[in-house]
C-alpha cells in the first residue's frame, strides 16, 4: 500500500471500524439514513472524478443517478433479478450512457457544458413520465422494490445488512477510485483540467480521457443510484429532478473539489442539513439551507476537504 | 391565417419579456462569465413587493416605480455584499453561491406570501385595442413596455459616460482601472440593472401566469434559451433571440401542444450548443495557444 | 556614477520598492525620483523588471515600500484612485479597448474629469499630435495597426492630463520613424505642458535622448544611476549594461 502514510492508513482504519459498529447503535432509521449517506458518498467520488480532477462541469449527473436507480428497478422488478446483481449491471448501463453523452459533450466547455447537462437533467423526469416507455418504468407513478432480507443466521435487521451491503460497495468503488486517479489515467485527467493543449502536445488523447472520464463519472454515479434505489426501495420519475442533480453538485463543492475524502463530507452535508435547515425554521427551510451554502462558501471555498487540510498544515508547524 | 397572426403577436409579447430577461442575463454574463440562475428568482421577488405595494393601495404606476428603484437597490447591495467576497474563486464557487441566492429568494418569498397561487393586476385595459382579435391589450402594452426598457438601456450604454464606462469595465477590466473607472462598482451597477430589468419582466408577465414563487422558473429557461439562441455575450443577439423563443414557444405550442413546452426551450438551449455554441451573434472565441 | 538624485522639486519620489508576482519576488528594494516637469528613464535587459516597476507605482502588483506623488503618499490606494490622482500609465501591450471605437478609447481616458469643455480641447490636441487617429475615429480600436494602437493608447494617457506619465516600452514592434515621431511628442508634452514622465525602455538610445535622468535595472536591483548625458557618454556602462 505505498504512497499512504501510517497516520492516515490508521485513521482510515478507525474510520472503518466506526463505521461498522455504528449500525449497532442507533435505530433502525437512522441505519437507513447512513446508508443514503454511503450511496451519496459514491456518487460524489464519481462527480468529482469528472468536475474536480477533469474539470468539465456537470448539472444533470442526476440522470446517471436515476438511469441507475430504474436499471436496477426494471431489473429487479420485470426480470426478477436478485438485488446484488443489479448494482454492476447498473454501473454498466450508466457507463456506456456517460461515455455515450461524454462524446457530444466533448465540443463544450464550461458554461455550455453547464448548460447541456443542465438540460439532461431538467429533462431526465419528463422522458421517464413518458408514455411510450410506462411499460418499464411505470409513469408516474414508478416501481416498488421489495426490500432484501439479511442473509439467515447473521441476526441483522434488513436496514442493517443493507448499510453493509453498501458500505462494501463504498470500500470496493473508493480503493478503485483512488488507485485510478492515482495512475496514469488520473494525472492525465488533471492535466487536461489545468493545460489542455499542454497535456494534448504531451501526447495526451484528451477526448478519449474525456469521454472515459464522463463514463467513469457515470458508471459511479449508477451505481450510487442503484443502491440508493434498494434502500429507498421505491423509484418515482420526480424523485430524480434537477434539484436532485443541483445537491449532487452541492456536496461535491461542500465537501471539497478534487478530493477523496470530499465525498464523505459532502455526502454527510447533502444528507443531513436539510434536516437541520427544516428543524431551524419549519416556515423557510431552504432559507436556511441556502445561508449554510454562503456561510461554506464565505468560510471554505476549498471545500471541507480543503479546510482540513489547512488545518492539518497549520497543526504541523 | 388569424389564427397564426394572434399566435405570433402573442409570442412576440411574451418575447419581448424574454428579450428583457434575456439582457439582463447577458450583462452580467458580459462583465463576469458567469450567469446568474439566481435572476428568475430576484425578479419574483420584486414582483411580490409591487403586490404588496398594490395591496397595501398604492395606484399602479407608482408601484411599478417603486418596485423597479427597489430592485435595482437589491441588486447592487447583492453584488457588493454576497458575491463581492467570492468574487476571484473558483466559478463552481461561485455558482454554489447563485444557487443558494435562488433558494433563499424562493423560499422567503414563499414564506412571507405564502404558497398560494394570487392573481396580479395589468394596467392595461382588458378590453382589447380597438375590439381586435389579434392580439389583447395587455400583450401590447408589455412588448410596449420591454421595447421602452430595451431602448433606454441601448441608449444608456451607447451615448452615456457611465453607459460606456461599465461596457469598458466588462470588456477589459485592467485597462479600466488605468482611466480611473472603479470597476467593483460598475459590476455592482450592472447587478443593479439587471435587477430592475428582472422587476420589469416579472410584473409584465405575472398577469398571464399568476404569481406564486416557482413562477418564473420556465421563463427564466426561456430567457437562457433566447440568449444562447442570439449569442450569450452579445446584447443585441440575446434580445433577437428572446423574440424568436417567445414566438416559437406560441406557435409550436399551439400546434403541438402545450405540455411539450418546456422540452422545446431544452431543444433549444441542447440544439444551439451542438450545432454552434456563440449563438447566431456570439463571438466564436478562438484560444490563442 | 552617483546615485544623486535629480535637482528640483520632486514629482514623484519611491523609496525601497518590493514586488511581487505570487510567491516571486521581483523588485528588491529600488530607490528612484521622477523630477517635476522631467523626465526619468529605466532601461534594463528583458526581466530585470522594469514592467514590474511601473505597475507597482500603480498598484497592480504586490508591493512594498513608499511610493510619495507630489508630496502625498499613493502606496496602497486602489489603482483607479492612483490615476484619479493624475497618474496615466500606458502599459506594455498598450491595453486599448479593442471592441470600443478611437473616439470610446479617448473619451475613456477622461473619464474622471469634471471639465467638459477642456475635455474637448483636449480632443482637437490630441487629434492635432496623431492626425491618424481622427481619420479613424469611430474605426474599432482593434483593427488598428500597432503603431496606430501605440498613438491611440499614448493619447488616452494624455486626455486624462496627467502630471505624471508612466510609459511602458512606447516604441515597442514600432516602426523607427513612428518612434521619432512618437518620442517628438513626448519631447513637446513634456515641454509645453511640464508632465513628468517616468518612461521604461528597451530601445535605449532614443531613451537617454529624451531623459534628463536615468536608472539601470538588473535582477530587480538598481545598478547604476545619475545624468542620461552622463550614462550616454560612458563607453563601459553602454556596453556592458546596453549593448551598444
Amino acid at each position: 500500500m505505498a504512497g499512504i502514510e501510517r497516520r492516515k492508513l490508521i485513521a482510515l482504519a478507525i474510520a472503518f471500524a466506526l463505521a461498522c459498529a455504528l449500525p449497532f447503535f442507533i435505530g433502525n432509521y437512522r441505519v437507513f439514513q447512513f446508508t443514503l449517506v454511503l450511496a451519496y458518498a459514491i456518487a460524489l467520488l464519481g462527480l468529482n472524478m469528472l468536475t474536480g480532477y477533469n474539470g468539465q462541469i456537470s448539472l444533470g449527473h442526476g440522470a446517471f443517478y436515476a438511469i441507475g436507480a430504474y436499471t436496477a428497478a426494471i431489473l429487479m422488478d420485470k426480470a426478477g433479478m436478485p438485488y446484488w446483481m443489479t448494482i454492476p449491471i447498473a454501473g454498466a448501463v450508466c457507463m456506456v450512457a456517460g461515455f455515450l453523452f461524454g462524446l457530444p459533450a466533448l465540443r463544450l466547455e464550461g458554461l455550455y457544458l453547464a448548460l447541456a447537462t443542465f438540460a439532461l437533467g431538467v429533462a431526465m423526469p419528463q422522458i421517464l413520465k413518458h408514455k411510450s416507455l410506462e411499460h418499464w418504468t411505470g409513469g408516474v407513478q414508478g416501481i416498488v422494490i421489495v426490500k432484501p432480507d439479511a442473509p439467515e443466521g447473521l441476526g441483522l435487521s434488513q436496514d442493517q445488512w443493507l448499510y453493509f451491503f453498501t458500505l462494501a460497495w463504498v470500500v470496493v468503488m473508493f480503493f478503485v477510485g483512488w488507485n485510478l486517479l492515482r495512475g496514469r489515467i488520473g494525472r492525465a485527467m488533471v492535466a487536461i483540467r489545468d493545460q489542455p493543449v499542454a497535456a494534448q502536445a504531451m501526447g495526451v488523447n484528451t477526448s478519449l480521457v474525456k469521454s472515459l472520464t464522463f463514463g467513469v463519472s457515470a458508471l459511479y454515479t449508477g451505481v450510487a443510484g442503484a443502491l440508493g434505489s434498494i434502500a429507498i426501495q421505491f423509484v418515482a420519475p420526480d424523485s430524480f429532478n434537477i434539484f436532485l442533480s443541483i445537491t449532487l453538485v452541492v456536496g461535491v463543492v461542500i465537501g471539497g473539489l478534487a478530493s477523496i475524502s470530499g465525498a464523505i463530507y459532502g455526502a454527510f452535508f447533502i444528507q443531513f442539513i436539510p434536516n437541520v435547515a427544516d428543524q431551524i425554521s419549519k416556515a423557510a427551510p431552504w432559507a436556511i439551507y441556502g445561508i449554510f451554502l454562503l456561510a461554506f462558501m464565505y468560510a471554505m471555498p476549498t471545500g471541507v476537504a480543503g479546510f482540513v487540510r489547512i488545518l492539518r498544515a497549520r497543526l504541523r508547524r | 391565417m388569424e389564427q397564426l397572426t394572434h399566435q405570433i403577436l402573442s409570442g412576440l409579447a411574451t418575447g419581448g419579456i424574454y428579450a428583457s430577461l434575456a439582457l439582463a442575463l447577458v450583462m452580467i454574463y458580459q462583465a463576469t462569465h458567469l450567469v446568474n440562475f439566481a435572476q428568475g428568482e430576484m425578479a419574483m421577488f420584486a414582483t411580490y413587493l409591487a403586490w404588496a405595494l398594490l395591496q397595501a393601495g398604492v395606484p399602479y404606476w407608482g408601484a411599478f416605480a417603486i418596485t423597479v428603484a427597489s430592485a435595482f437597490v437589491l441588486g447592487v447591495v447583492i453584488e457588493r455584499v454576497i458575491i463581492r467576497p467570492v468574487e476571484d474563486s473558483p466559478i463552481l464557487v461561485i455558482v454554489i453561491v447563485f444557487i443558494a441566492l435562488l433558494v433563499i429568494f424562493n423560499s422567503v418569498a414563499g414564506w412571507i406570501f405564502s404558497y398560494t397561487i394570487k392573481p396580479f393586476p395589468s394596467p392595461f385595459p382588458a378590453q382589447p385595442l380597438f375590439g381586435n382579435s389579434y392580439v389583447s391589450s395587455h400583450e401590447l402594452g408589455s412588448t410596449a413596455i420591454t421595447l421602452v426598457v430595451l431602448l433606454l438601456l441601448f441608449v444608456f450604454f451607447r451615448f452615456t459616460p457611465l453607459g460606456l464606462a461599465m461596457r469598458a469595465a466588462a470588456q477589459n477590466p485592467v485597462s479600466s482601472r488605468l482611466v480611473g473607472i472603479r470597476v467593483g462598482w460598475m459590476l455592482a451597477l450592472g447587478w443593479g440593472l439587471a435587477a430592475a430589468i428582472g422587476a420589469v419582466a416579472g410584473m409584465m408577465v405575472a398577469p398571464t401566469v399568476f404569481l406564486e414563487p416557482n413562477m418564473m422558473g420556465g421563463v427564466l429557461l426561456y430567457a437562457f434559451a433566447g440568449a444562447l439562441l442570439g449569442g450569450i455575450d452579445s446584447p443585441g443577439g440575446a434580445v433577437l433571440g428572446g423574440f424568436i423563443v417567445g414566438v416559437l414557444e406560441n406557435v409550436v405550442g399551439a400546434y403541438v401542444g402545450t405540455e411539450l413546452k418546456l422540452t422545446l426551450a431544452l431543444v433549444v438551449i441542447v440544439g444551439v450548443l451542438v450545432v454552434r455554441p456563440s449563438g447566431m451573434f456570439g463571438r466564436v472565441n478562438v484560444v490563442r495557444v | 556614477m552617483s546615485a544623486a538624485a535629480p535637482p528640483g522639486a520632486r514629482l514623484l519620489e519611491v523609496r525601497g520598492l518590493h514586488a511581487q508576482y505570487g510567491p516571486t519576488k521581483v523588485l528588491h528594494g529600488l530607490d528612484f525620483d521622477v523630477a517635476e516637469g522631467g523626465i526619468t528613464t529605466i532601461l534594463g535587459a528583458n526581466g530585470a523588471g522594469k514592467t514590474t516597476t511601473l505597475r507597482a507605482v500603480c498598484n497592480m502588483v504586490r508591493t512594498e515600500g513608499q511610493i510619495v506623488l507630489a508630496g502625498a503618499r499613493i502606496d496602497g490606494l486602489a489603482t483607479e484612485n492612483i490615476v484619479r490622482k493624475g497618474v496615466a500609465h500606458v502599459p506594455d501591450g498598450r491595453g486599448t479597448f479593442l471592441n470600443l471605437s478611437v473616439e470610446e478609447n479617448l473619451r475613456l481616458g477622461a473619464y474622471t474629469r469634471r471639465d467638459r469643455s477642456q475635455v474637448e480641447t483636449d480632443f482637437e490636441r490630441v487629434y492635432g499630435y496623431f492626425p491618424r487617429l481622427k481619420e479613424r475615429r469611430h474605426q474599432q480600436a482593434g483593427t488598428l495597426s500597432g503603431g496606430e494602437q501605440q498613438m491611440l493608447a499614448v493619447s488616452r494617457a494624455l486626455m486624462l492630463r496627467p502630471r505624471l506619465l508612466l510609459l511602458d516600452e512606447p516604441s515597442f514592434g514600432l516602426a523607427p520613424m513612428v518612434v521619432q515621431h512618437l518620442f517628438e511628442i513626448f519631447r513637446t508634452i513634456n515641454a509645453q505642458d511640464r508632465i513628468g514622465m517616468l518612461l521604461v525602455e528597451q530601445n535605449a538610445s532614443m531613451a537617454l535622448r529624451l531623459a534628463q535622468h536615468a536608472y539601470l535595472l538588473e535582477t530587480g536591483r538598481v545598478v547604476v544611476s545619475g545624468p542620461a548625458e552622463a550614462i550616454r557618454n560612458d563607453e563601459t556602462v553602454r556596453r556592458s549594461y546596453l549593448g551598444y
